[in-house]
């Protein structure tokens, strides 16, 4: 709490260049050591709330009877934690082929949408770069890297540095879970359930933009809501962003 | 238990197809946006999509919590606005929720 000056993590938008917003007249983006590094310090104290969740994948993955070896298998080549827990719930022998990849699919449908966010500001880096990028985004660095990117920051690197320590610790963490079984318990009881909550509201306050953004949020927020109470699983999240969207499209005049 | 060094091929597939799904969701959309011109009608879209991304995911959190979780809320918001500092309003708005959920 007291211990937060404004210059202790990456967030920092004096560190940044210009402070363009996304738009056509920004600074292009380079991919250097720097942004990935600063990208890892940002994405740290995140990772670590993240690892929480990866102790309890690793303990949910071993009782469905996935080995130390697959689970962390998962953990470093799906890289998505919501669709793998998902998953692991759905195993069984034989293994629902078919319902455990449909579910993963359907699971990250929203990063569909946060890919296609990123392409105005990707467009500046190689193909290589911004693939080998988006591999390692997940909802937290995802979110990290935009709040940077429209600060006017020109890191291009930031969002795969962000995402390798994100990357590191959730492997390490289901190791870590699937070895030691049930010691720890529930995240929640460490206040671990609201950490991405609280990223995403500390996102939302720097994304604001007073009454210009007031239609698509509620847009977003009202279909979020309805959907989340009539369908089953995540689909709120892809109709709500849907749904803001749309609303911009639709009203936007030129 | 298995043993924890076991690779079962059936299971490695399986991990491997989710691997690939998942990879394909988090790389078609930014592929499709870069393949088609877009009007500035819908890259004014594509503009909200962060905000209404973090909106969506947000609203139901909220809304299936309690008044823990709502005061946690407000405070992280005040937190962040004032100090523009992510690991501040991550500190305070978990510790206003460990000290509020025992006491309600």
């Amino acid at each position: 709490m007291a211990e937060a000056e404004p210059s202790a993590d990456g967030s920092d938008p004096t560190a940044d260049g210009p402070g363009a917003t996304g738009d056509s007249h920004r600074e292009p983006l380079t991919f250097t050591l720097a942004g990935f590094r600063e990208g890892f310090v940002a994405g740290t104290p995140v990772a670590l709330g993240v690892a929480g969740y990866g102790v309890v994948f690793g303990v949910v993955a071993a009782g469905a009877g996935l080995s130390v070896a697959e689970a962390a298998l998962m953990s470093a080549t799906v890289l998505a934690g919501a669709a793998q827990l998902v998953a692991v719930e759905l195993w069984a022998d034989p293994i629902p082929v078919v319902a455990v990849v449909t579910t993963t699919a359907v699971v990250n449908l929203r990063y569909v949408l946060m890919g296609a966010a990123l392409r105005p500001w990707f467009e500046d880096l190689t193909a290589g770069q911004a693939y080998a990028s988006l591999f390692f985004f997940a909802d937290e660095n995802w979110a990290l890297t935009v709040a940077a990117l429209r600060e006017g920051s020109t890191r291009g690197a930031f969002l795969m540095g962000s995402g390798v320590v994100l990357w590191l610790l959730w492997v390490a963490a289901t190791v870590a879970g699937a070895t030691a079984g049930d010691l720890v318990g529930d995240p929640a009881q460490y206040g671990l359930d609201f950490v991405v909550t609280a990223l995403f509201l500390t996102l939302a306050a720097g994304f604001w933009e007073g009454r210009e953004s007031l239609r698509p949020w509620l847009a977003a927020a009202a279909v979020a809501l309805v959907l989340d109470a009539l369908a089953p699983g995540q689909w709120y999240i892809m109709g709500g962003a849907l749904a803001g969207a749309a609303v911009e499209v639709l009203t936007y005049d030129d | 238990m298995t043993d924890a060094l076991a690779l079962d091929p059936a299971v490695v597939a399986v991990i491997l197809a989710m691997a690939v799904v998942t990879y394909g969701t988090k790389s078609v959309g930014h592929w499709v946006v870069g393949q088609v011109d877009l009007s500035d009608r819908v890259e004014a879209g594509i503009d909200v999509l962060p905000g209404a991304v973090v909106v969506a995911f947000v609203a139901p959190a909220l809304a299936n919590g309690g008044v823990a979780e709502w005061l946690a809320a407000a405070v992280t918001v005040v937190v962040a606005r004032k100090t523009g500092n992510l690991l501040a309003s991550l500190a305070v708005g978990v510790g206003v929720v460990l000290a509020v959920r025992p006491v309600l």
